[in-house]
């Protein structure tokens, strides 16, 4: 949950106010979309929302916590333990093999190698690369490669997933199939899912859409008419 | 995590194989040209050396190095002998003489004259003939570098003659002397031979060797020594330093040692800066990720030194075998007698070697460490 979120980048004249009290919620079980024009301040948003970047200004809870009073450790804790994060180009290690890199977290969080790479191949598995786990990334399509990165993303279990274009880098046919085990594979009622996109093909996996235009929120619509629609129940926002 | 961060480095033959090389030159070329250094300061000792039975060395006080004589006058071994703890006191004569053999060879040497009746000074390392033998008419003792040199290709043997400044001399010995620093033909004979073969002016003492008596320190005794004569008389070691130290101080031999130890810090820090720098930042977005992903700036720093340590030990450890081989298969080239790898140059160069990893991957790592987790999102 973000309240009137404030953050300019550069001093002086160069001053540029790229989110102007900006609003932005989205739920546990649900995945929730951020689209707008290019430069419109998504990315951001997310990286705000992430605790990679801080805010100027505004209030910012996820899970319940206030951002702003962790410090650099914690928050790189308070990622590790509660964020998976895809990347438009995917950023896996090219020496490590699928099942290393998806397994990255884990190890990351202190499990044994061997151990935290049997949960990571579970995870490719899931993802239909159980016969891809020991290639590099080299040797895998813009496709296998973004599952693997979901892989890395989901293997520690996280509650949220933050996603920055993850099939601007595909093409249509692999962007469908990613969207597709992203919804299978990510969804879960304890977990939310936040997805940046430019990619209007794919809007129709999304639960919430919602338009940012010039640093705020301009509106939110309701995707995949769902029962709860109406209820606008009390359920635990995630951030 | 280790294991990811050797899997990194080991994914990338190429500037592994760099890595490892820079280290592995670096290593070879310092510990090579140190330990051949190391071998020429003791060169410069090896006559002190060798002459183990005596503890005081004294001579005219212009003297600073065993390599530089300048001769007394012969009264003075009487007085030496005078000096209380003083148990006995022989002559040293030390010079440098042209030999020629037969077949017209010319060879430059250190002879080195002993006295008459103790033959005192003559290291006890025969391997043909006996130190008695050294009584003999024109007798003379060489080691065996000095042979080969005179004639190559012969096996060793004694009975060969020579000419020493138009006089015959007979090789009835062959003895294991250290080689000198300033030729690898050393020649012992009787002092009265040597200074017939050099045919010098009146004093041609060089040196006196004496030992202190029991229950006498040998510092005190040269002490004493220099009280009484007004000669400069010094302990074997102190002379031993002092003669090194001449080298170090009057020689452009350190300097252009040092030059070839700099030049192979400086390479391998080039070579291993640059490739460990490339590899950083053909990687520098996947540390990014990394970080985005919550991995803290010290677990990836504790990573790079993992690697930087694998580099280390496999480019040391190789750089190492390297040495130990060429001084394996160098030791039967004469030129090279007494250089060998000593384990304090070993571990010396084991500090550089980390240093220069250390150095080269702290310096890339700078990068790493300020490089912002948020700069993963952008394209
Ligand atoms: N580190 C930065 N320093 C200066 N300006 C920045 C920085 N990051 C972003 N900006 C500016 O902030 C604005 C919003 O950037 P942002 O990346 O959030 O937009 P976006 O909506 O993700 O755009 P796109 O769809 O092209 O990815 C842009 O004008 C950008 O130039
Ligand atoms: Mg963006």
């Amino acid at each position: 949950m973000c309240r009137g979120i404030e953050k300019s980048f550069g001093e002086g004249q160069a001053r540029v106010r790229v989110l102007r009290g900006t609003d932005f919620d989205a739920r546990a079980g649900e995945m929730t979309f951020l689209v707008g024009p290019s430069g419109c301040g998504k990315t951001t948003m997310i990286s705000i929302i992430g605790a990679i970047l801080s805010c100027d200004d505004g209030d910012i809870r996820v899970l319940g916590q206030d951002l702003r009073r962790l410090r650099n450790g914690r928050l790189a804790d308070f990622r590790l333990d509660n964020f998976g994060f895809i990347f438009q180009q995917f950023n896996l290690l090219p020496a490590l093999n699928a099942a290393e890199n998806a397994a990255i977290p884990l190890v990351a969080r202190g499990l044994s190698t061997r151990k935290a790479e049997s949960i990571a191949r579970e995870m490719l598995d899931k993802l239909g690369l159980d016969d891809q786990t020991q290639k590099i990334p080299a040797q895998l399509s813009g496709g296998q490669q973004q599952r693997v990165a979901i892989a890395r993303a989901l293997v520690h279990n996280p509650k949220i997933v933050i996603c920055d274009e993850p099939t601007a880098s595909l093409d249509a046919a692999s962007g469908q199939r990613v969207m597709e085990l992203l919804s299978e594979v990510a969804m879960d009622a304890e977990r939310a899912v936040i997805v940046v996109t430019h990619d209007d093909r794919i809007f129709r996996f999304a639960d919430r859409i919602a338009h940012m235009d010039d640093g705020a929120i301009s509106r939110v619509e309701r995707r995949k008419s769902d029962s709860l629609e109406s209820s606008d129940s009390p359920e635990e926002p995630s951030s | 995590m280790y294991r990811t961060a050797l899997r990194m480095l080991i994914g990338d033959k190429t500037k592994l194989l760099g890595l490892i090389f820079g280290v592995a030159f670096s290593t070879l070329l310092i510990c090579q040209q140190v330990s051949i250094f190391a071998g020429l300061l003791g060169r410069a000792s090896s006559v002190i050396n060798d002459v183990r039975s005596a503890d005081i060395w004294v001579m005219d006080p212009s003297v600073r190095t065993i390599d530089a004589s300048y001769p007394m006058r012969d009264t003075e071994l009487s007085r030496v002998r005078g000096v209380e703890g003083v148990a006995w006191a022989v002559p040293l004569f030390k010079s440098q003489v042209q030999v020629r053999t037969r077949e017209g060879r010319l060879e430059n040497a250190v002879m080195l004259g002993v006295d008459d009746a103790s033959l005192i000074g003559v290291p006890n390392e025969f391997l043909l003939g006996r130190v008695e033998d050294l009584a003999l008419p024109d007798a003379i003792a060489i080691n065996p570098a000095g042979f080969r040199l005179l004639f190559p290709g012969a096996e060793l043997d004694v009975g060969r003659e020579l000419e020493l400044n138009d006089r015959r001399a007979r090789i009835v010995a062959i003895l294991d002397a250290a080689p000198a620093f300033a030729a690898n033909l050393t020649i012992y004979t009787r002092y009265s031979l040597a200074t017939a073969y050099t045919n010098p002016g009146r004093n041609v003492l060089s040196f006196i060797i004496a030992k202190s008596a029991d229950g006498y320190e040998s510092n005190a005794v040269a002490e004493n020594i220099s009280a009484r004569t007004g000669l400069k008389a010094v302990s074997s070691s102190a002379f031993r330093i002092e003669s090194i130290m001449y080298i170090i101080e009057n020689t452009g031999i350190p300097v252009s040692f040092g030059t070839v130890v700099i030049l192979g810090a400086i390479i391998g820090v080039a070579i291993v800066g640059l490739t460990f720098n490339q590899f950083i930042m053909e990687n520098l977005k996947q540390y990014a990720a990394l970080k985005a992903i919550g991995v803290k700036n010290i677990r990836l720093l504790s990573m790079t030194l993992c690697q930087a340590g694998f580099v280390c030990v496999i480019g040391y450890g190789l750089g190492l075998g390297a040495v130990v081989i060429f001084f394996r298969s160098t030791s039967d080239v004469d030129a090279l007698r007494g250089f060998y790898l000593l384990p304090e140059v070993a571990g010396g160069v084991a500090v550089l070697a980390i240093l220069i990893v250390l150095l080269s991957t702290l310096l890339s790592m700078r990068r790493v460490l300020t490089v912002d987790p948020a700069t993963v999102f952008r394209g």
